[in-house]
């Protein structure tokens, strides 16, 4: 059974007013994990194929080619684990 | 002037790539990158000297015993403190101002007392002191920060009084890099009879440090920001206040007897010589001998030639940042009143936005709140960014950061 910790390496909550998600990619699925990230998200903007501005369900975040992702004014952690699953799984 | 460029050829880490890119590595506030001489140093100690110190009489602990005690006395040197007895070695800042917090504070500070705390102390210098307060019933009052994020000298000399009996201060702010007088703060402190403990943990990796001429009662700093390893850090005491001290924590090592009475059937306790009684269980021995090298290290650069060096970058950093529209600096804007510290922010960018995107071209800078909270909300910022510099930094990476951040302007 896949689960998001198979692509998940990490999810950093930042601290203050802002509560950002930054989710690192687990490093040798990187690339799988971005692909598979782009195929199902909208593109809004892509700046020199490395950094994507992305809409997936009403939720607008930020990829990086590194295997990051910032994703802002999400409720709380389920939530973003649920966007996270319907993304990867 | 020092030269980093030769300086750069002792920290391994610095060829490496990161995102296919040179790294640049500007998180030096948070903790700095470690020369190959202090990675020896601890690499040869777990190779040949190994052993706990102190109570043993074979050679090996005999030799740990040594070094161990040497680091005391080279860090006691680097700042000038009288001897090695003035030097206490602990985790890191936090733990030496909970030292401070529990050791001191709890058998002196009692309801009606005030701790003087300054608004841009990172979270390890005002957390102790609320916790510390609801147990024993002191006032915690803030010292204000001017709008530039200078001390307010007026305001603390107008709030000093006879019921304070502590001053909590950086010497360096962690947010942005102000350099505090602590050295007239002290003076003002004594004239009203209250100590000063100096965080110390972003000057004493920067500046020249001369704890006789600040005249302060304690200073704390950690070893992993001055190229030294993590876990390890030191807090400097005036003796006379740390004979006074009871220990912070007990256990071995601490003591010089424990004895059992039969009459009371208690165990009757005397205390170890310092620094010792503050050094309860096994201390961390390498940890203390890999910061004697790293405080070698810096002795021979000379600690003037480290300020020069990153004032001047700091100069040449805050100035190139200007020619970029949408980046906003915070804090003086002079670099001879900072350390090598700069907060900024990207208009329209989050700070972690602008840390991720310089992360994919090998910039390592932080972003967030920096455990300095209350300064933020003084600035009225939700987070911000944070170059900061080091002995090794050059103006060719400036450039670099600076051609990044006018391609995040862009986004």
């Amino acid at each position: 059974m896949v689960a998001i910790e198979d692509y998940v390496a990490r999810i950093e909550e930042t601290c203050g007013k802002e509560k950002d998600f930054i989710v690192i990619f687990k490093y040798d699925k990187k690339e799988q994990t971005v692909a598979k990230i782009l195929k199902k998200a909208k593109i809004e903007k892509s700046i020199s194929a490395i950094i994507f501005e992305l809409t997936f369900k009403n939720v607008s975040f930020r990829l990086y080619g590194t295997g990051k992702a910032i994703f802002r004014n999400l409720k709380d952690k389920s939530e973003l684990q649920n966007v996270l699953a319907d993304l990867l799984l | 002037m020092l030269d980093p460029y030769k300086i750069r050829e002792d920290f391994p880490i610095l060829k490496r790539k990161i995102n296919n890119n040179p790294l640049i590595y500007f998180d030096n506030a948070a903790t700095s990158q470690k020369p190959k001489q202090v990675i020896d140093t601890i690499k040869n100690f777990y190779e040949n000297h190994n052993a706990n110190v102190h109570r043993a009489v074979h050679t090996l602990s005999q030799e740990a015993s040594e070094l161990y005690e040497k680091a005391h006395e080279e860090v006691a040197n680097f700042i000038n403190a009288n001897g090695m007895e003035e030097i206490v070695f602990v985790r890191g800042t936090t733990e030496a101002i909970n030292l401070v917090a529990y050791a001191w504070g709890l058998p002196n500070l009692k309801k009606g007392d005030e701790v003087l705390v300054s608004l841009m102390e990172h979270h390890s210098n005002i957390v102790p002191w609320e916790i510390l307060s609801k147990l024993t019933g002191f006032n915690v009052k803030y010292i204000e920060v001017n709008a530039d994020g200078t001390l307010n000298y007026k305001a603390f000399e107008n709030m000093i009084s006879n019921k304070t009996k502590i001053v909590c201060i950086s010497q360096v702010s962690n947010f942005s890099g102000v350099i505090n007088d602590v050295k007239r703060v002290a003076r003002v402190a004594h004239e009203h009879g209250a100590l000063t403990i100096v965080d110390g943990a972003q000057s004493v990796p920067h500046l020249p440090i001369n704890v006789k001429d600040l005249d302060v009662d304690f200073l704390a700093f950690s070893g992993h920001k001055m190229l030294g390893p993590t876990g390890i850090g030191a807090l400097y005491g005036k003796r006379e206040i740390f004979e006074e001290m009871s220990p912070f924590q007990g256990g071995g090592e601490m003591i010089r007897e424990v004895s059992f009475n039969q009459v009371t059937e208690r165990c009757s306790i005397t205390w170890n010589d310092l620094p010792w009684k503050f050094e309860a269980g096994t201390p961390n021995i390498c940890g203390g001998v890999g910061l004697m090298e790293a405080v070698k290290y810096l002795r021979k650069l000379g600690m003037e030639n480290v300020k020069a060096h990153e004032c001047m970058l700091t100069e040449y950093a805050m100035r190139r940042m200007q020619e970029c529209q949408k980046v906003k600096i915070y804090g003086p804007t002079d670099a001879s009143v900072k350390c090598g510290i700069i907060p900024f922010n990207v208009e329209g960018s989050s700070s972690h936005d602008v840390a991720l995107f310089l992360d994919n071209y090998g910039i390592m800078i932080r972003s967030g709140l920096h455990c300095a909270q209350p300064l933020h909300e003084i600035f009225k910022l939700e987070s911000s960014a944070r170059a900061s510099f080091y002995i090794y930094n050059t103006r060719e990476e400036v450039d670099r950061f600076i051609e990044v951040l006018k391609e995040i302007e862009q986004v």
